[in-house]
């Protein structure tokens, strides 16, 4: 930990250096790496997939402890049951996702050319719903996170392997998603990546910082301030109401695409989901 | 308690040097500085004013962050008081990448409240 904070300390110096505009989405990643690998030379890269708890031993073996008995572990049952159980026509999920839906969830979210827009897999799995002729399922929490939570759980030590296609418009989102990573925002005027790249590693008050290299690979998360589970974009909502500023809609293009970015920033990291969190 | 006794004496003896730079009465203004002063800290450690705690470490404030430098030696490190005013008004004009919040350019904080912090500051 002591060796860790000197370690923010001796970086804290090129923490500010502004992230160049035009640089192609691999530059950006090596870039990204890049920096954590400076900031925390100790934590080996596929330790980022657990948080803020790869940088923080004094939490660690209590999170450990929860791990063993992970709260999530009846969400992961819904999620099952209700994935296997026919839709009234008589079809299930597995008939909407590759590989009957099993051990794919690092290849979402993904870019759709014949669309033009990037799909997550909560979005899959309501657009699997509804061309069932099934309601769609609430974004943020409930059955679409348990649903969700079945399928990382799949997925567990898969890698992550978003692709941005060779299209003008899966470029854009991608930058989209960057911009809103990197720009100031609400009332407070903070960026994602003020807390969870340039200060990672540092207190806001009381809370730890986690790197946002990594930030994807649990979700959906079990939440002990949430007592149940949320996904990501619940996540996302959270974080921009800290700052003050007006939360986008659950799967909104803003979102898809901070996702389709955020994620890309994460390639080659295994999927561990879904994950626990105070 | 005691801790925050002893800010509210070394800032009242602080108030009578500041009063008696600026030629005024000595007595009257220090206790009516004193509680700018105390009004100052509870605007700066109220989570929902000015928070500066979840930032710097601030004598008689707990639990604070690490964001931002430590808030010691600030009439050594701000001889000039009107650009510690700037520096909480709006951090990014000195540096555009600032984390932190600009209080006076984004409403967080009234003019009153900033002038309120600015005075309790000086005495750290
Ligand atoms: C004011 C600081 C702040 C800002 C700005 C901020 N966050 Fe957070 N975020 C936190 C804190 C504190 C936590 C909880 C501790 C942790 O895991 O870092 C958190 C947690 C998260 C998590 C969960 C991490 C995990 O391991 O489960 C994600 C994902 C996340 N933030 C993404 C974002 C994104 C994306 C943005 C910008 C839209 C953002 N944050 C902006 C403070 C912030
Ligand atoms: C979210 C983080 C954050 C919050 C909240 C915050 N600050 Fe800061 N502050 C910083 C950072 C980071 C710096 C370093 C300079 C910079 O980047 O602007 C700083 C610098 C300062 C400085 C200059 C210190 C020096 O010696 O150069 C003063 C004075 C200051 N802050 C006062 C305050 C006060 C008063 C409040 C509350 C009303 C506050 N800050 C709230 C992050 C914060």
């Amino acid at each position: 930990m002591r060796k860790i904070l000197a370690a923010v300390a001796a970086a804290g110096m090129v923490a500010m250096a502004p992230q160049p505009a035009s640089a192609t989405p691999q530059e950006d990643l090596k870039e990204f790496r890049a920096y954590f690998e400076k900031r925390f030379p100790d934590v080996p890269m596929n330790d980022y997939i657990n948080g803020v708890y790869a940088i923080d031993e004094a939490s660690r073996e209590q999170w450990e402890a929860i791990e063993d008995f992970p709260p999530y572990e009846i969400d992961i049952s819904a999620g099952k049951e209700m994935f296997n159980t026919p839709f009234k026509n008589g079809k299930t999920y597995a008939s909407c996702f590759e590989n009957d839906g099993k051990g794919i969830r690092q290849n979402y979210p993904y870019f759709d050319t014949k669309t033009g827009e990037v799909v997550t897999l909560e979005s899959a799995i309501n657009a699997c719903r509804v061309k069932n002729g099934e309601e769609p399922l609430g974004w943020k929490k409930g059955k679409i996170a348990q649903i969700s939570a079945y399928m990382a759980y799949t997925s567990r030590g898969n890698k992550i392997d978003i692709e941005i296609p060779d299209d003008e418009r899966a470029l854009e989102a991608y930058e989209r998603g960057k911009a809103h990573f990197y720009a100031k925002r609400g009332q407070l005027n903070m960026a994602c990546a003020d807390c969870h790249v340039y200060n990672s590693g540092r207190n806001v008050r009381a809370d730890l910082l986690s790197p946002a290299l990594g930030h994807v690979t649990h979700f959906p998360v079990y939440r002990s301030k949430w007592g149940e589970l949320g996904t990501l974009h619940r996540r996302y909502g959270g974080c921009n109401k800290q700052v003050r500023a007006k939360p986008f809609p659950a799967q909104s293009d803003e979102y898809k695409a901070l996702e389709y970015f955020h994620t890309y920033m994460s390639n080659g990291l295994e999927i561990n989901g879904p994950g626990a969190r105070k | 308690m005691r801790q925050g006794k002893s800010i509210i004496t070394s800032a009242a003896s602080v108030a009578i040097l500041l009063g008696s730079m600026s030629l005024a009465p000595i007595g009257s203004a220090s206790a009516e500085e004193a509680s700018v002063i105390e009004q100052g800290k509870q605007i700066a450690f109220d989570r929902k004013k000015g928070n500066c705690l979840a930032c710097h470490q601030i004598e008689g404030g707990d639990l604070a962050g690490n964001i931002g430098p430590p808030l010691i030696a600030m009439k050594a490190r701000f001889p000039d008081k009107s650009k510690l005013r700037a520096q909480i008004w709006d951090s990014t004009k000195m540096n555009p990448n600032s984390m932190m919040p600009p209080f006076g350019r984004h409403d967080i904080l009234s003019e009153d409240e900033i002038d309120k912090v600015v005075e309790f500051i000086y005495t750290l």
